[in-house]
């Protein structure tokens, strides 16, 4: 598992220890470029990794929509550089409002680890979210599993948790699922 | 001939259409006098926008400086004059430096070139906010990151569109007559390429028969669109839209011959102003009032309106 603190990129891209805030569209985009050198190229096959917001004051929207919402497009799309799983850390309620709002803009979700568990934020259907948090509790279970922690059909239940797979919030090992932040 | 251009004793985003109805009139190229030896008072947006009527003028225009003492000194203290001196041709007698002591500017008249400069002001304005919103404005202290967010998002707007620099200040005050409650009010004006002119230039812009600043306004403020194709962008101002709404504020964008507004409760302006005299770029002001109304017998500050 890879981890990446955001404050340090961003004292590296602006070359600067007096900035702590994410803003400006120009610095965000600067940020998620030098994120994406760090998670690596075609030769990786999988990888979690851990953005950290730690260390970071505030985020604006436009940065929020640099750095979170076109860094999960980007790897959630058809042809991703590889198959990355992120999991957010450190995300603050003086975070919340600017990554909540780019998220929604585009449809787009992340898994947030909150104390001593991890919550989803983001855009979900009501199948995906009860299909990810039971996927959660269980640890590694197969789809029949998740159908039978949901009340729902086998085939509807492995239709979600592709669904899932596909949105970089659910793993798939041999046959079973493991959600993002199970195991980190 | 030089034309002398009357600043009214009061300057704010109201009182400051009559100094552009003044020059509306006059090509660029006429000189003017700024005449602002009455000034008794000047919001953050009278500030500002006075820096920026300067860069709409081919011709150096002159500027005459508040006589009052006190005002001259609380321009002064906003950082007004170092940067006037720039622009205009100075008369009258004003204080060359910032007196020191306590001062309710947040953050004095700063100009915002350049991505680096929206860091400095965020920054700047992050310790001096936090006090003020939470102490004497009383909201919670998640206000205080939105007030950032919409600070550093507006001023982004001069970067992305105006072509030009442009100037951003902070002060916060007792609003007595108008309000009856504090307030802490942002303001950021450019002379620069406006929002017309701006989405004018997105690719594929089909103007139509009703296009004009009004409309780009609607379109860029309400409906969150930008010039680019990317959908992501149009989000600042859609944010600092949704901040002065949570907060009883106000949000108002001028532009070219037009001007709308986020209308709270609190205030009887109109949502959209058309017609008004011409000034070039964007001017935005936003407005945040304290939490729940102030004591009847509360005295006036000196600098009270």
């Amino acid at each position: 598992m890879h981890h990446i603190d955001v404050s340090s990129v961003l004292r590296e891209t602006l070359a600067c220890d007096l900035y702590s805030n994410l803003v400006t569209r120009t610095t965000g985009a600067a940020v998620r470029g030098q994120i994406e050198q760090l998670l690596g190229g075609d030769d990786m096959r999988r990888a979690l990794t851990v953005i950290d917001f730690s260390h970071v004051s505030m985020i604006d929207f436009s940065c929020a929509d640099e750095v979170v919402a076109k860094l999960l497009i980007r790897y959630t799309s058809d042809d991703p550089p590889h198959e990355a799983y992120f999991l957010f850390r450190g995300v603050t309620e003086d975070h919340r409002d600017a990554i909540e709002a780019v998220l929604e803009r585009h449809a787009l979700a992340l898994a947030v680890e909150r104390e001593d568990r991890v919550e989803l934020m983001g855009v979900l259907s009501d199948d995906e979210r009860r299909a990810w948090y039971a996927t959660y509790r269980l640890g590694r279970a197969e789809a029949a599993d998740v159908a039978n922690e949901i009340g729902v059909a086998v085939d509807a239940a492995r239709e979600t948790l592709c669904a899932l797979c596909r949105r970089r919030l659910v793993m798939s090992v041999n046959g079973e699922y493991v959600a993002v932040g199970h195991a980190a | 001939m030089t034309h002398v251009i009357t600043v009214p004793p009061s300057l704010d985003d109201h009182s400051f259409e009559q100094v552009l109805e003044q020059v509306a009139p006059l090509p660029p190229d006429e000189k003017i006098l700024v005449d602002a030896r009455h000034a008794r008072w000047a919001s953050p947006y009278g500030l500002t926008a006075l820096l920026a009527l300067a860069q709409t003028r081919t011709e150096r225009p002159a500027f005459a400086a508040p006589e009052l003492e006190e005002t001259a000194s609380y321009w002064a203290r906003a950082a007004f004059f170092q940067h006037a001196e720039a622009l205009y041709d100075m008369h009258g007698h004003y204080p060359k430096r910032a007196p020191s002591g306590e001062s309710n500017v947040l953050l004095e008249v700063t100009p915002v070139t350049k991505g680096e400069d929206v860091h400095s002001v965020v920054g700047m304005v992050q310790e001096r906010a936090q006090k003020i919103i939470k102490n004497e404005l009383k909201l919670e202290s998640k206000a205080i990151i939105g007030f950032a967010m919409t600070l550093s998002e507006v001023c982004q707007n001069i970067i992305e569109h105006a072509g030009q620099g442009g100037w951003v200040a902070v002060q916060s005050y007792r609003w007595t007559k108008r309000l009856g409650r504090r307030v802490v009010v942002i303001a950021v004006c450019d002379a620069g390429l406006g929002f017309r002119k701006s989405l004018e230039s997105a690719p594929g812009h089909l103007p139509t028969s009703r296009w004009g600043d009004a409309t780009a306004l609607e379109e860029a403020v309400i409906r969150g669109v930008s010039r680019f194709r990317d959908r992501s962008r149009g989000q600042g101002l859609a944010g600092a839209r949704n901040y002065v709404g949570r907060w009883n504020g106000k949000l108002s964008v001028r532009s070219g011959t037009a001007r709308i507004s986020i209308v709270p409760s609190w205030d009887d302006d109109v949502p959209l102003a058309e017609d008004l005299a011409p000034f070039a770029g964007a001017q935005v002001q936003v407005i945040i009032p304290e939490a729940a109304p102030s004591g009847a017998n509360e005295k006036d500050s000196p600098m009270d309106i």
